[in-house]
């Protein structure tokens, strides 16, 4: 029995194994950054169906941020977020928008998820001149 | 002047879309700017309020054909708990009934699997595909579709490894029933896997049935407690009384409450006596008597008598509404234990594909024959069994379920790093005042002069002075005065129903006591300083005023027409369940310290009665903070219990800080703990939920990890070689559902606790 099937198998194997993890772990997208005509407020539709989209946002220290959860999905995974670092844990009810609402003052990088930390999304609270408006 | 508002759209499918409804917008008049993002179906719009509204924005939205709602504005929790229920109560229905559909088909399934003669394998894989449909996109639709949007966000969670696991094993078999023919020309025996698609969908699908069941019970306690309000309150407003929405009540309102009834919202008695149950918010089993200008707090309930009160607090402001706050914000907080199985969980699903895929290879490189089948097989059983659910709920779901037991007793423990902390104090710091004694003096004792011959009762030598003349003349000279002993001395002869005098020539000398007229008799009241300055002798009182302060209290002397009548026995006394709870603390093995700035004498009379291990006494207030810095020197894990506004320094400093309430105080910010009740019970009861709670989650998050790590090199076939034990997909369905049921059961213990 010739090894060209096995030797196929692994290398592709292998090749899926690189994909997976890279498209996983390493490619992020780009973070979403607030509306620029919001004003004062840093305001953020999220929309919930069993993932965050935009998961990663990028905000400035020290100016209110409004995410807006509209959440579509019926899974009770996603029924609740929870904003751990600012004490935060909101019921979203489905098929409608429910606003949060905190104002970060440490730069940093902050997450949200899902009231299991299943669903994640990120909060980049950066030094309110590092982010050009 | 602009506001903004976002509204929802639906039934957008492209950028052209998106882009036809931005136009629109930007040309209704008003809008000053509009966004419309096809990603999230949300338009962003900057208005001009005054030249239109969010209502005409949505019909200029409708107008374009899609789909528009204005965001419903913000629900109660009340209501928002409704809506949760419903969902739920509509996800569990929906899963029930996709649940009986699919293990019906999966006993089918399996019956016709088995080797029949009479039936063509070809005919019967046929009628296997025919039963797998329904499963594959009805029951199990939204394992597929959610690993698709999952999968797009470069997200991949529980419902991708479903999704990839049962799709390999469904499109396989689908492949062997259509090329049938060509695979026995080719001499490979034909073999489908229907039956572990079915039995994996119905399995997870059950799974997720009673997980969703538990899951709705880890906030019951939040839920009981919101339950606790009444709707409606019976209101007197210009003389009408008429039953009105609790909502729409104001500070100010006056409401009657009748026998049996909950009270509706803070407030103060005006008319009427009752008793009053606690219990639900302090858990103080004790019903509490109210009368004129007593506190009373919004969903207690009222017992005996009818009660009429001023609305002190509503709404957002009262007891129980801070209360909810605080355990929600506390179910919102994280664990620093978690961030392990974070960390693990961020991983968890693309490395188990990875080592579904090396599976794969192996036992297609080196496996027995048929190799392919065993390595589809094998690696179909790994994303099975892999469980990523118990590690995510393994932390949150026992603090929520702690945080609310620990309310619905009076304990409110302030999250996560607080239940943390608390389960692993050593020490316990306990104030005295007003932590182990009541905080408020009282008389302890009236003692008369003794006289030979007639120590006990009676009269005695200053001539027909019995101990409630005594007090009724000490009390009548202090009627008019604020120092604290003296309300002690009124409020005891008020207490013996006594009538006071009107005094007369009342001279207070600080520091040492007062000396006034009452009933024509000369009184003085105070200190032995004040009896030497009036040249009045207690000689005869030495003994009982040494036993008085040997047992905590201040003697305070009286002299009636310049001679020793009695003493008075001042004591701030010790709460009655202070010494139980000591000793509840010893139980679970803690160090137990008193603070205290008294005198030594003092302090260790308390300390003898209550049955601490250690006195710090003569601490000035300001270095309470000190001691607490001390004692976290000796390497220990320091609990502080005070009052929560004089102690705040000492709490902060200390590593897990519990404030004491007095049960209607909204000081609850203070502390990483705070106890409703104004007993020291809580203060055991808040460690020992704590430590239960840790015990549980370590267990969780052990079972989760030790699961997985087991449970996945089995399925890969890691005891094959050596034993031949090859797992099935429907085994591992199974495990997994198992797996995250018993995390969530495990944390529903702690309702108990």
């Amino acid at each position: 029995m010739s090894l060209g099937p096995q030797i196929v198998v692994a290398v592709a194997g292998l090749m899926a194994i690189i994909w997976v993890n890279w498209y996983f772990l390493f490619s992020s997208a780009e973070p979403a950054l607030a509306a620029a005509s919001s004003g004062k407020t840093q305001r953020f539709t999220i929309e919930v169906n069993n993932s965050y989209s935009p998961a990663t946002l990028r905000v400035q220290a020290g100016r209110p941020v409004r995410l807006d959860f509209h959440r579509v999905d019926r899974s009770s995974c996603t029924e609740e977020v929870v904003l751990p670092d600012f004490g935060i844990r909101a019921y979203l009810p489905t098929q409608q928008t429910t606003p949060i609402e905190f104002t970060p003052t440490t730069p940093g990088s902050y997450e949200f998820a899902c009231g299991m930390g299943m669903v994640r999304g990120k909060i980049i609270v950066e030094d309110a001149g590092d982010t050009k408006q | 002047m602009t506001e903004t508002c976002s509204i929802p759209v639906s039934g957008m499918t492209c950028a052209a879309c998106s882009a036809r409804i931005q136009r629109t917008l930007e040309k209704t008049p008003g809008v000053v700017g509009a966004g419309v993002s096809l990603m999230t179906n949300t338009a962003t719009v900057d208005f001009d309020p005054a030249a239109t509204s969010p209502e005409r924005l949505v019909d200029a939205i409708r107008g374009t054909g899609y789909g528009a709602e204005l965001p419903t504005p913000g629900l109660s929790a009340e209501e928002l708990f409704q809506t949760q229920d419903v969902e739920r109560a509509e996800e569990v229905a929906d899963l029930r009934r996709k649940f009986w559909v699919s293990a019906g088909l999966a006993v089918l399934a399996m019956a016709l699997s088995m080797p029949m003669a009479q039936v063509s394998p070809d005919a019967v894989h046929w009628i296997l595909l025919g039963l797998t449909l329904p499963v594959v996109f009805w029951s199990g639709r939204h394992f597929y579709t959610r690993a698709w949007v999952a999968f797009r966000h470069r997200s991949a969670d529980m419902n991708t490894l479903i999704a990839i696991g049962t799709g390999a094993a469904f499109l396989f078999s689908v492949f062997v029933t259509v090329a049938d023919r060509w695979l026995v020309a080719r001499g490979v025996t034909p073999q489908v896997y229907y039956d572990a698609v079915v039995w994996i969908v119905t399995l997870v699908l059950l799974g997720n049935l009673l997980e969703a069941r538990a899951k709705g019970r880890t906030s019951s306690a939040v839920r009981r407690l919101i339950g606790l309000r009444p709707d409606t309150a019976r209101v007197r407003r210009d003389g009408q009384e008429s039953d009105i929405p609790t909502s729409q009540v104001v500070v100010g309102d006056e409401i009657l409450i009748r026998p049996g009834e909950r009270i509706p919202v803070d407030g103060m008695v005006l008319e009427g006596t009752s008793t009053v149950d606690e219990s639900m918010l302090t858990g103080e089993p004790m019903p509490v008597a109210k009368a004129p200008g007593a506190i009373v707090v919004g969903a207690t309930l009222n017992r005996n008598g009818a009660l009429s009160i001023r609305a002190t607090r509503v709404g957002r402001d009262t007891v129980l509404s801070h209360i909810i706050r605080l355990v929600r914000q506390a179910q919102g907080s994280k664990a620093p234990i978690q961030r392990l199985a974070d960390r693990i969980s961020a991983v968890f699903v693309p490395v188990v594909i990875s080592i579904a895929i090396a599976t794969f290879v192996v036992w297609f490189d080196v496996g027995p024959e048929p190799n392919y089948l065993h390595a589809l097989i094998s690696a179909v059983t790994v994303l099975i069994i892999a469980c990523p659910c118990a590690m995510g709920l393994a932390v949150p779901t026992a603090v929520m379920v702690a945080t609310g037991r620990g309310a619905e007793r009076g304990v409110l423990i302030k999250g996560g790093e607080a239940l943390e902390r608390a389960g692993s104090v050593q020490t316990v710091v306990l104030d005295k005042t007003g932590t182990i004694t009541a905080g408020r003096p009282s008389v302890t004792a009236v003692e008369l002069v003794p006289v030979p011959g007639d120590a006990t009762d009676g009269s005695s030598s200053t001539g027909a002075v019995t101990r409630d003349d005594l007090l009724q003349l000490a009390a009548s000279l202090e009627r008019r005065s604020e120092h604290p002993l003296a309300e002690a001395v009124v409020e005891a002869a008020h207490g013996r129903g006594l009538a006071l005098d009107e005094p007369e020539a009342v001279v207070a000398d600080p520091g040492k006591g007062v000396t006034g007229r009452v009933k024509g008799r000369d009184v003085a009241l105070g200190n032995r300083g004040l009896m030497q300055d009036r040249g009045v002798d207690v000689a005869a009182l030495d003994a009982l005023a040494r036993a008085v302060a040997d047992d905590g209290a201040t003697p305070v002397f009286v002299a009636v027409d310049g001679r020793a009548a009695g003493l008075l026995a001042i004591a701030d006394p010790v709460k009655p369940s202070s010494r139980e709870a000591v000793g509840r603390l010893h139980a679970l093995g803690l160090e137990v310290v008193m603070l205290t700035g008294d005198d030594r004498r003092t302090a260790d009379s308390v300390a003898r009665a209550v049955g601490v291990d250690r006195v710090v006494a003569e601490v000035l207030p300001d270095r309470k903070l000190d001691e607490v810095k001390r004692i976290q020197a000796e390497r220990k894990v320091v609990a502080m219990v005070g009052d929560g506004l004089n102690d705040a320094p000492a709490l902060a400093q200390a590593d897990v800080g519990i404030a004491i309430g007095t049960g209607t105080d909204v000081a609850m910010e203070t502390g990483t703990v705070t106890l409703i009740r104004g007993d020291l019970l809580g203060v055991p009861q808040a460690i020992e939920l704590s430590r239960r709670a840790m015990r549980v989650i370590k267990q969780n998050l052990f079972w989760a990890f030790v699961y997985n790590v087991i449970g996945i090199p089995i399925a890969a076939g890691a005891l094959y070689p050596a034993f031949g034990i090859l797992l099935t997909p429907a085994m591992a369905a199974a495990a997994m559902a198992v797996s995250s049921i018993s995390v969530v059961s495990n944390s529903l213990r702690l309702r108990t606790a």
